[in-house]
């Protein structure tokens, strides 16, 4: 694979406080789906103002964990969720947390870039709409999300056209025009560059870092380089065969600031895993 | 390598080949047989639709004329009588089928497919008993119609809408599975990216899901009507027997005859010139089951292409 042409500098917060003053929690997250034991014990905290990438190998649940944060996994019938997601102090598991007001604060971009068969005007404002925001004028609010998610430029005298009719980068970036159009507090994004091209990813990983300045971030990615350019903090998953039943269960490794874990990791498996050694 | 090992390569490499060229082991032959067969069961398809189409051309073109839909039917002027009470008929029975049918069948289907929990028991039943349902006779819900709806508890007498009600009944499982099957394919990740924004189940299944389904669900249900619209059995057990000589007075009053039932009281009547109308009525039936399943098959290929 060739390498991306990076146009930005690993640019990471100065300032970067040894542990994260969170926003997000997970507290013993035990995650099932049915009798199979997805996820073990995972305490994480995401850190106001700051990317926190998910990294480890395929199937050790990076996506699981993401899709708690923003209670997405209670599309899955078979899911059940143990311990706490903290959004602010408040568990968004707690029996009288409605996931539609959850989602309306903890927005999702998609692994694979997912517009709604609409205009791109129609995309962005959807979320707007449906939540019943208030915005003074749509079309400024529509504008000034395009230019967050560094879209306006290319699409400005085109808005009224679908969404279909884009790239997939610039399909990418206008799920999260429309993901930022609720403004929400933070952005899960799952594999959000992984099927794209380099210089796609480029400005994908431009715009995380611009979009760092407001919102919280958390991303999933295969891509180690990736997680070194853009993260602030990285946690390392890994997946533990049971002994008696075979499954596979994902847990926590390790999770540190992303220079610690990448030039200095504490466990043997990070170290395997981050040069290479282990698939 | 030694002999044995090379001969097992080589026949390995063979068996391979063989499997992938198919011509050597004589399943060119038997994929010619089977072509063969399907295409000699579909050339009886054929013949069979041409056959009815041409025996009723030549027979009822003489009688393909204004006065089959401008007037009605009668005894005493054999020569000009038409069919308009029917068509009349037909058009208040499928339009109070279509009412009827459309929002229950197609809220039956986004229950099942959105909120039903596919394991429990009771949920497995009643999709059980949709299918069994589709391949019930018809003549089973005429004489449930005659029972429940004519009579029995809805008591509505034979009027035009006892029709409606009947046939819902009849092609209602028709419809549900149609409409299912176009929501099961609205892309799982259409309904994740409204959600994931904040939307209600409500606003995902009215805004995305439902719009995406509808070329699917018009299809089917078109596919379905077309199906109602020929029914004749279970009409005649629930009152469109009577020979009448003039229009519905609405949905809830008023006698009704619709165009197959009507046919059916030409055709076993001795005069010549009842037969050709009979031909004639059958043409016109013909024609609209054509029209209603051509665009069904329009809408579809316009969706496919475009999706
Ligand atoms: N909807 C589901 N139903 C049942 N099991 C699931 C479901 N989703 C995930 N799993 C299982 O949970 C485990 C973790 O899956 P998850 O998708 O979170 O992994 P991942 O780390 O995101 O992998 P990848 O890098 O391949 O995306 C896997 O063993 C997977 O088979
Ligand atoms: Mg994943």
């Amino acid at each position: 694979m060739t390498e991306p042409s990076v146009t930005h500098p690993y640019t990471p917060q100065q300032e970067l406080p040894d542990h994260p003053v969170p926003v997000m929690q997970t507290r013993s997250l035990n995650v099932f789906y049915g009798g199979f034991h997805a996820v073990h014990d995972v305490d994480l905290a995401f850190g106001h103002h700051e990317i926190t990438a998910l990294i480890g190998p395929s199937g050790c649940g990076k996506s699981t964990v993401l899709r708690c944060l923003n209670r997405m996994n209670d599309l899955v019938p078979s899911a059940r969720v143990e311990g706490e997601v903290l959004y602010h102090d408040q568990d968004v598991y707690a029996p009288s947390v409605d996931p539609i007001e959850v989602r309306r604060h903890i927005g999702m971009v998609f692994q694979k870039a997912n517009p709604f068969p609409k205009s791109i005007y129609d995309n962005v404002a959807y979320g707007p709409r449906v939540t019943g925001m208030k915005v003074d004028s749509m079309d400024d609010h529509v504008e000034r999300c395009l230019r967050g998610a560094a879209l306006w430029d290319e699409v400005k005298d085109k808005l009224k056209e679908s969404g279909y009719s884009l790239s997939g980068g610039q399909q990418q970036r206008l799920c999260i025009a429309r993901a930022i159009a609720t403004e929400p507090d933070v952005i899960l994004m799952d594999e959000p560059c992984s099927a794209l091209d380099p210089i796609a990813t480029a400005a994908i990983e431009d715009l995380m870092l611009q979009l760092r300045e407001q919102y919280t971030i958390v991303i999933v990615t295969h891509n180690m380089q990736q997680a070194a350019r853009v993260s602030d903090r990285t946690a390392f998953f890994t997946a533990r065969p049971d002994e008696t039943t075979g499954n596979r269960t994902g847990l926590l490794v390790e999770f540190d600031k992303t220079s610690t874990i990448f030039e200095n990791p504490s466990d043997q498996r990070t170290e395997d895993y981050i040069s290479g050694r282990f698939g | 390598m030694n002999g044995a090992n090379r001969v097992a390569v080589a026949g390995a490499r063979r068996t391979t080949e063989l499997r992938l060229d198919g011509s050597g082991r004589g399943g060119r032959w038997k994929g010619e047989v089977f072509r063969a067969l399907l295409i000699f069961c579909l050339v009886i398809a054929f013949v069979t639709l041409l056959a009815v189409i041409v025996q009723a051309s030549v027979r009822g073109m003489p009688r393909i004329d204004l006065n089959l839909i401008t007037q009605m039917p009668s005894t005493l002027d054999r020569e000009t009588s038409g069919m308009q009470s029917a068509i009349f008929g037909t058009i208040y029975v499928m339009v109070g089928l279509i009412v009827t049918v459309v929002p229950i069948g197609v809220s039956a289907a986004i229950f099942l497919e959105e909120f039903a929990d596919g394991t429990k028991w009771w949920v497995r039943f009643i999709e059980l008993n949709v299918q069994n349902l589709a391949a019930v006779p018809s003549i089973v819900f005429g004489i449930l119609g005659l029972a429940f709806i004519v009579r029995g508890p809805l008591d509505l007498g034979t009027v035009a809408y006892a029709g409606s009600l009947t046939l819902a009944l009849l092609v209602l499982p028709t419809v549900i599975l149609a409409s299912r099957e176009a929501i099961r394919a609205v892309p799982t990740s259409l309904r994740q990216a409204s959600l994931g924004l904040g939307a209600t189940k409500w606003q995902t299944i009215w805004h995305h899901v439902l719009p995406s389904a509808v070329p699917g669900i018009v299809t089917g249900t078109i596919l379905a009507l077309s199906r109602a619209i020929g029914e004749t059995a279970p009409l005649l057990l629930v009152g469109a027997t009577v020979f009448v000589t003039y229009n519905p007075d609405g949905f809830f009053e008023g006698a009704y005859t619709v165009l197959p039932v009507q046919i059916f009281q030409w055709a076993v009547r001795p005069q010549e010139e009842f037969r050709i109308l009979a031909a004639a009525g059958i043409i016109l039936l013909l024609a609209v089951l054509l029209v209603m399943n051509s665009i069904a098959i329009w809408i579809r290929n316009k969706y496919t292409r475009d999706a």
